[in-house]
C-alpha cells in the first residue's frame, strides 16, 4: 500500500471514471466512441480490484488475477466489436448507432 | 513524492477520461484514452504490481488502442467533427452519471474499510506463474483455461465476421 493515501481516494477516482464512462456511453452516437466508453468502465473496475487486493488482503492475489482476466476479456471484446463495426461500415457507409436498427444477415 | 505522484496520475485519469467523452474529434478521443490507460499503468506500478502494469501497457495501451485507431482510420474521416448531442440525451446522461456517482461515493465514504494487517506478498513472476497454473488452494487454472478458449473463439469470430464476402462485390 502507498503511505499517506487512504483506500477511499482510489475508490473515488475509479467511481468518477466509471460514471464518466457511463455518461459517454449514453451521450455518444458513434460506435467507436461508445466502445471507448466501455473500455473506460472496464479500466475503472480493474483499478478497484487491484486496490482492494493491495489494501485489504495483501497476502493474497485474487484481485490481481481477476484484473488480469478482465484485461483478457476486454481484448477479446474489443476485437470482436471492431470486426462488427467494420462490417457495419461496409454495409451502411457510416457507424452511427441510429442506423444500426436492423440486424439482418 | 508518492502522494504527489498519486494525485498527478489521478488528475490525468479524470481530466483525460472527461476529454475522451467530450472531444469532438474521434482521433483525439483515442489519444486521450491512451493517456488514461498509461496513467492507470502508473497507478499499478505505484501499488507494486509490476506484472499487472506491464500487462496494462502491452495489452491495453499497446493492443486495444492501436486496434481502435486502426478502425477509426478505416471508418471515419479525420477532419470529421461530431455534432453536439441532443439536449435530452445530454441531460439524461449527465444526470445519470452525477446521481450514480454521488450515491456510490456517499456509500463508500460511510463504510469503514479495515485494512488487512497481513504482511505483503511479494508479487514476482514465480508466485504469479505458480498460482495461475495450480489446481490447489489459491490456484486459478480453471479461469486460465476458460480465457484461453474465449480468446480462441474471439479470434475465429473476428476473422469470420470481418471477412469480405466473395459473392457480393462491395466497393470498400
Amino acid at each position: 500500500m502507498i503511505q499517506g493515501i487512504p483506500l477511499e481516494h482510489f475508490l473515488i477516482v475509479s467511481t468518477i471514471m466509471f460514471f464518466i464512462g457511463v455518461c459517454g456511453f449514453i451521450i455518444r452516437r458513434n460506435l467507436i466512441t461508445m466502445l471507448m466508453a466501455i473500455e473506460l468502465i472496464l479500466n475503472s473496475v480493474n483499478i478497484n480490484f487491484v486496490v482492494f487486493n493491495r489494501y485489504l488482503y495483501p497476502d493474497q492475489l485474487q484481485g490481481h488475477f481477476f484484473s488480469l482476466f478482465i484485461v483478457g476479456i476486454a481484448a477479446a471484446e474489443a476485437s470482436v466489436a471492431i470486426a462488427l463495426i467494420i462490417n457495419i461500415y461496409r454495409k451502411l457507409q457510416n457507424i452511427d448507432v441510429e442506423n444500426v436498427n436492423e440486424l439482418r444477415f | 513524492m508518492n502522494v504527489f505522484l498519486f494525485y498527478l496520475f489521478s488528475g490525468i485519469i479524470l481530466i483525460c477520461s472527461l476529454l475522451t467523452i467530450t472531444t469532438r474529434k474521434i482521433l483525439r478521443a483515442a489519444v486521450y484514452l491512451l493517456c488514461v490507460l498509461l496513467a492507470t499503468a502508473g497507478l499499478y506500478f505505484m501499488l507494486n504490481y509490476q506484472f499487472m502494469a506491464a500487462v496494462q501497457l502491452t495489452l491495453y495501451a499497446g493492443g486495444i488502442v492501436v486496434l481502435i485507431i486502426f478502425s477509426i482510420l478505416l471508418t471515419s474521416h479525420i477532419s470529421h467533427r461530431f455534432k453536439h448531442p441532443d439536449l435530452v440525451k445530454l441531460i439524461m446522461g449527465v444526470s445519470t452519471a452525477v446521481v450514480g456517482a454521488g450515491l456510490v461515493i456517499a456509500t463508500l465514504l460511510s463504510h469503514s474499510f479495515q485494512a488487512g494487517s497481513a504482511p505483503e506478498l511479494p508479487v514476482d513472476m514465480t508466485v504469479i506463474g505458480t498460482q495461475l497454473l495450480s489446481t490447489e488452494k489459491n490456484g486459478y487454472v480453471l479461469p486460465f483455461e476458460l480465457i484461453s478458449i474465449l480468446l480462441l473463439a474471439a479470434m475465429i469470430a473476428a476473422i469470420v465476421i470481418a471477412k469480405k464476402d466473395k459473392n457480393k462485390n462491395s466497393e470498400i
